[in-house]
């Protein structure tokens, strides 16, 4: 069971703000969908390999070399927050 | 044209050869404008000036592509450049996409016109189209019902004849899906088979763009523009098929699989009959079937939950409010983040970040992430097992024909249930096709043709002659010639 401060806990690690009068209607539905995730437990697993990827493909390189790529004023475009063609956002620390 | 019509690409590239793209893209704009359906989330302004660049080389050396001036519509998860990209989300009301994803740039290169980008469900999370911020998409054969999901409008818009030929995406049946409800063909391929590279991602181990057309010929023209290796795209695999070639009406000697698991309780009557009785017509034709077990399918769908949430937890971090779309003010960049996260994203986007991001923590990792994993391993070797004596498998898309506008939306768990069929294929990367195969009360049932890893050409052989030999294709929503 999800408590209601695990989700404001779990909306913190994701970046989601929650209020606290959503947080038990969040807590319900999360729980409904994880009581059905449950079922997983009555599969036999025993030396079962987890599949990250169906095909495989390991280790894809390219050479080190440079290409052509966004120019700064393309990869700014979207934002009005810039200040000397870096991207302007609120102090992190 | 004063009605919306079905025109394949040979019919459309007849229109411009006899008027011009010009016209031919101006009267689909014109059926766009006068619809009801809401399939549409951007109109793409300059689709006219595309078409008439596309008409002045029309006689010269120019456009020789085979798509020179057919209008394409594009789900709203796929990067276009210049051209409004949204995923249904308000975090991105407003972004404009500053490149082309590999599938545009190569449908450009053929000549393609792109029409608009068509409504989906936020973030491609859902099964019905209910989920966009731009409200939903009706479907055109009742618009009292969804059209499928996530790629909603781009299955209805070409049902209702407001696009000849869209690109969706299918994580778990997104192309299918609504390909099924809508009355139309989608084919989610191989995984690594077309390049993901500009593709928004929700869950990226999962996911393959897919075409939907009217028939079967044109899913294979577009397999041929769009296909193939990029080496943008770490997980595109490098493989030559010409998807043409597989257009053959001839399933002698094909073997089919059926599972009972994909025919499980709470299926649709109607659903069942028209799928049996396409398997019956296939032996008809000369193809055999038998009966195979896939033991691991009922434990598919939590598994692929699991997988998607968790993957859509990662994925969607990137929408912070840093680069792009919605910015909500904080006294520092986490509250900030927080609350443009809290306020862009939908209930349903938000349900599955908060699942994922608690599938993932500390503590809950083997519970649930990992535990997915090994059952996608136990679903993928069904599949193995299965396609190792079989040519192809066959099942219903979806376990009941399209359902009433609201009638799940707000139990989250029934919406997930719907997708019980589709999700394995997705955990397994094997290619699936929906084509029609009846009618159930007015409304389209989807056959799911089911093959291994890049073996399109079977699934698509078996669905073409199908195709040529039944008149399902022929039925229309009302309204559409």
């Amino acid at each position: 069971m999800i408590t209601k401060d695990e989700v404001e806990h779990v909306g913190w690690l994701a970046r989601i703000e929650i209020d606290e009068q959503d947080a038990d209607s969040y807590a319900a539905h999360l729980n409904t969908v994880l009581e059905y995730f449950g079922q997983l437990d009555e599969v036999d697993m025993e030396n079962v390999d987890p599949t990250y990827h169906v095909m495989d493909v390991v280790n894809v390189f390219r050479k080190d070399v440079v290409t052509e790529s966004l120019t700064q004023e393309e990869a700014l475009e979207n934002t009005k927050s810039r200040q000397d063609g870096h991207f302007k956002a609120p102090k992190i620390m | 044209m004063s009605k919306a019509k079905w025109m394949g690409i040979s019919k459309v590239r007849e229109s411009i050869a006899t008027s011009s793209s010009e016209e031919v893209t101006a009267s689909y704009l014109d059926t766009i404008l006068k619809s009801r359906i809401n399939g549409y989330v951007t109109i793409n302004e300059g689709a006219i000036a595309r078409a008439q660049d596309i008409d002045k080389n029309k006689d010269g050396k120019g456009h020789d592509g085979v798509l020179a001036g057919v209008p394409i519509a594009i789900k709203d998860n796929i990067s276009t450049k210049g051209i409004q990209t949204t995923c249904s989300s308000k975090i991105l009301q407003g972004y404009v996409p500053p490149y082309n994803a590999h599938v545009i740039e190569r449908l450009l290169d053929a000549g393609a016109v792109i029409l608009g980008k068509t409504n989906m469900d936020e973030f491609a999370m859902g099964t019905s189209t209910e989920s966009s911020h731009y409200g939903t998409t009706l479907n055109p054969w009742d618009h009292e019902k969804v059209p499928g999901g996530s790629s909603g409008g781009s299955a209805a818009v070409v049902a209702a004849g407001e696009a000849p030929i869209s690109l969706g995406s299918d994580t778990g049946g997104s192309v299918r899906c609504p390909a099924a409800f809508c009355g139309v063909v989608g084919l989610k391929p191989t995984y690594g088979g077309i390049s993901r590279y500009g593709l928004i991602s929700y869950a990226n181990s999962l996911e393959q763009i897919g075409p939907i057309a009217t028939n079967v010929s044109d899913i294979a023209t577009i397999m041929d523009v769009i296909g193939g290796y990029d080496p943008r795209d770490s997980t595109s695999i490098k493989q030559e098929i010409t998807y043409q070639d597989s257009l053959v009406d001839d399933v002698t000697g094909l073997k089919i699989g059926v599972s009972d698991e994909y025919f499980a309780e709470g299926i649709d009557e109607g659903v069942e009959k028209s799928v049996w009785a396409a398997i019956q017509k296939f032996e008809d034709m000369g193809a055999t079937w038998e009966k195979i077990s896939m033991p691991h399918t009922k434990y598919a769908l939590a598994s692929y939950y699991i997988i998607a949430m968790s993957e859509a937890s990662s994925n969607l971090a990137r929408f912070d409010g840093t680069r792009h779309g919605l910015r909500e003010e904080g006294e520092n960049w986490h509250v900030m983040a927080s609350r443009t996260r809290a306020k862009g994203f939908g209930e349903e986007v938000k349900r599955r970040i908060l699942l994922g991001t608690y599938a993932l923590s500390a503590g809950y990792h083997d519970k649930y992430y990992l535990k997915a994993l090994k059952v996608r391993t136990l679903v993928k070797q069904d599949f193995d097992k299965a396609l190792s004596n079989v040519d192809v498998l066959m099942a219903p898309t979806m376990p009941t024909p399209a359902f009433k506008i609201g009638e799940k939306i707000e139990d989250p768990l029934a919406l997930y249930l719907t997708d019980v069929n589709t999700v394995p294929i997705n955990l397994a990367g094997v290619p699936s096709i929906s084509m029609p195969c009846g009618l159930v009360d007015g409304l389209p049932v989807g056959l799911q043709i089911i093959g291994n890893h890049f073996d399109e050409s079977t699934i698509m052989r078996a669905a073409y002659s199908f195709e040529q030999n039944t008149d399902h294709l022929a039925k229309r929503p009302a309204g559409v010639e």
